[in-house]
């Protein structure tokens, strides 16, 4: 069953191209959603009223349909206003729309559980509000929203997947071509569950460490 | 054509595969339950080899996206010779998915018990066994709501996916339609919509389920995955 | 009398929250190294008056002049500085809880002060050594208990060289056995003339160290006067009245 010229040949060069693909969706995605998440976040927990009751349709919205619908929609839908984009691009801007709403939950959330006595605690010692921001709030915040935010970009790089069904040739979709050109899934389909398994399995590690880094004795996430 | 008499004559075949959408769904949530409890309460009990065995599945099952698993079980189908039916295939994936998921949700819950709990019915003379199952399981399956919603949400948006294998589930008639029509935008946005009432009436009738097993004073931590939608 | 030295100055200070009035024209002097002790029924509006002081809780009207500077708390800057130059003690500590104790007690001295680190973690240190806390600077809120907690609380505000430090129930979220630890490094400050105003319920510290004690009921000060002159053997007070109450409520 395993055939060395196959998987060498044929096989590996072309899961190794997609993957660069997929790191290329992933690493910006995570990025800018992140940080739209970020933007979103704040404006959900201490905008005017008009701006949470947007942050929050928005989020819920984007929570309610399935990401495939999504990138269906935008991948179509630009075209019609006049933007064309690249499978790449289209693939690339819905993950951080999706991406960013989750985040924003987690910000928001982590947000909301700083008590307002540690706010009290730095005025009275005479923190103006930006001091307050950076020094007290921002330092407990981030660490409260890690684990979440964390896990969201371990689920978007298993939702990176969805690229191939926008024809986005990243490792799920090479790992279709030549699925579908030599007719041996199984072999095709472990090695490419392999990659992703290999690429969750680094950022669990890598957010592992990170919350063991950042961890405070009895600080916890609730 | 215009894109509403397009939505209209379609919308009676796209409704059509709610229901294929959440038999699938259901199929797998059920497997996921029935698997993942002894999953959870093999991780948490059970002898450390056991435990390896249960650690290595989740870690598999969570790792891979579900669309390489549904061509992966796919090949696998083909391969051995089984007849392959789109449907089954697409309940299996997301089943052993939710197993793994659904086995963390539950295993979360039980290690939040106090260990005073155990330690209680082993002095009233009870097995371990009976223990979990009439202490630990009740406490833990209601602290587990709120998670299992939120999976079941998850679960239903995931099912779009399998459309991929021919399963005539929403997001499949969708597609069809708006490959004949061109009003792919217009298509989209109602199996959007569809989506997004169905999470909607399923999230409430979890939280009416959470209501009604509510134990008083005994706390079910939030239920914040519930109203999230 | 001769003329005190009056650092802080309270005219008329009046809170309304919520439709009801929380304070009512309360007003108060605090001369140089004095220690006045605020007492009353919870809700009487001890811990608001505190927090009005140093605008935590904005006053609706009422004067607060430090050292004979009026403060004026729309002008951010001068609010900072001010509240800078008050000490606060919390009831429930708010020590912050992503900070290990040295770090608690320098943040404000590196931020605000706008000292460098290695002075301002000296100066922690020495101020943690003042409370008995030298050993522990390493840890972090979680690890201390109730007692070490509001002592760092306490080196915190001290470290900022404080004109006049207020104290809100600084020891009602302790156990019993960790009072004492407390009100031992308070009772050390104000035998160093440190000056405080504090609410509390500790009847028999107040008596033994406060210059003054004001009696609080339902936002207004109905009372004030020295221990003696309040707490004298047959002085028909409600100051008296409150503190008997609360000895066979003790017993």
């Amino acid at each position: 069953m395993f055939d060395p010229e196959f998987v060498f040949e044929e096989l590996l060069p072309a899961l190794n191209r997609g993957l660069l693909v997929s790191i290329a969706l992933i690493v910006p995605a995570s990025i800018l959603g992140f940080l739209g998440g970020l933007a979103i976040g704040c404006l959900r927990g201490f905008g005017a009223p008009w701006m949470r009751r947007l942050g929050d349709c928005y989020t819920a919205i984007v929570r309610g349909v399935p990401l495939a619908v999504q990138l269906m929609m935008i991948y179509f839908a630009l075209p019609k206003l006049g933007i064309y984009f690249e499978p790449y691009g289209a693939a690339l801007l819905s993950f951080i729309i999706c991406s960013a709403a989750y985040h924003s939950e987690y910000v928001r959330g982590a947000l909301l559980s700083i008590s307002q006595g540690q706010i009290k605690a730095a005025r009275a010692l005479g923190f103006n509000t930006l001091q307050t921001v950076l020094w007290i709030v921002a330092p407990q915040a981030a660490r409260r929203a890690l684990p979440g935010c964390g896990n969201e970009i371990i689920y978007l790089i298993k939702y990176s997947s969805l690229a191939y069904l926008v024809t986005c040739m990243e490792l799920m979709g090479e790992g279709k071509v030549v699925a579908s050109d030599t007719f041996r899934f199984t072999e095709v389909f472990i090695a490419v569950g392999a990659y992703y398994l290999v690429m969750v399995t680094l950022a669990t590690w890598l957010l592992n460490w990170l919350e063991k880094r950042y961890r405070i004795p009895g600080f916890g996430s609730h | 054509m215009d894109s509403l008499s397009v939505i209209i004559n379609a919308l009676p075949y796209i409704l059509g595969g709610t229901f294929v959408t959440v038999g699938a769904v259901g199929a797998a949530l059920a497997m996921g339950l029935c698997l993942g409890v002894p999953f959870a309460v093999a991780q948490v009990y059970g002898p450390p080899l056991l435990r390896r065995l249960v650690a290595l599945y989740v870690w598999f099952f969570r790792g891979i996206p579900i669309l390489v698993l549904l061509f992966l079980f796919y090949g696998f189908f083909l391969s051995i010779g089984l007849p392959v039916n789109p449907f089954v295939i697409s309940c299996l994936v997301m089943g052993c998915t939710s197993t793994a998921y659904q086995s963390q949700i539950f295993r979360g819950a039980i290690q939040s018990l106090p260990s005073g709990q155990l330690k209680a019915g082993r002095a009233l003379g009870m097995r371990d066994g009976q223990t979990i199952r009439f202490i630990i399981l009740p406490q833990a399956l209601r602290l587990s709501i709120p998670g299992w919603a939120n999976e079941f949400s998850i679960l239903l948006k995931d099912s779009a996916v399998c459309y991929v294998l021919g399963t005539q589930e929403i997001m499949a008639r969708t597609a069809a339609i708006a490959a004949r029509t061109h009003e792919h935008l217009a298509l989209y946005a109602t199996a959007g919509v569809i989506y997004f009432v169905l999470t909607l009436i399923v999230l409430k009738l979890l939280q009416k389920l959470e209501e009604k097993v509510r134990v008083p004073g005994y706390g079910t931590h939030g239920s914040a995955a519930l109203k999230g939608a | 009398m001769a003329q005190q030295d009056i650092v802080l100055d309270i005219r008329n200070i009046s809170k309304n929250l919520g439709g009801k009035d929380i304070l009512k024209d309360c007003s108060l002097k605090v001369a140089r190294g004095e220690l006045k002790v605020l007492i009353g029924p919870s809700g009487a509006g001890k811990s608001t008056l505190l927090q009005c002081i140093n605008c935590l809780i904005p006053p609706d009207s009422g004067e607060i002049i430090l050292e004979g500077t009026k403060l004026n708390p729309e002008n951010t800057r001068e609010l900072c500085a001010f509240r800078a130059r008050v000490g606060m003690i919390f009831q429930d500590f708010n020590l912050f809880d992503h900070l290990t104790a040295i770090d608690n007690v320098s943040i404000a001295l590196r931020k605000v002060r706008g000292m460098n680190a290695k002075d301002a973690r000296d100066r922690a240190m020495e101020e943690l050594g003042r409370v008995g806390l030298a050993n522990r600077y390493l840890l972090y809120p979680a690890q201390l208990s109730g007692g070490q907690k509001q002592r760092v609380a306490i080196a915190r505000a001290l470290a900022m060289d404080p004109t006049v430090i207020l104290l809100d129930e600084p020891t009602s979220a302790l156990d019993p056995e960790l009072v004492g630890e407390v009100l031992a490094v308070i009772r050390d400050l104000a035998q160093n003339g440190m000056t405080m105003v504090m609410a509390t319920h500790q009847m028999d510290f107040a008596r033994a160290l406060a210059n003054e004690i004001l009696f609080m009921q339902n936002g207004v000060i109905i009372e004030q006067g020295t221990p003696q002159a309040l707490l004298a053997e047959g002085a028909e007070t409600r100051t008296r009245d409150f503190f008997t109450k609360l000895l066979s409520d003790g017993e």
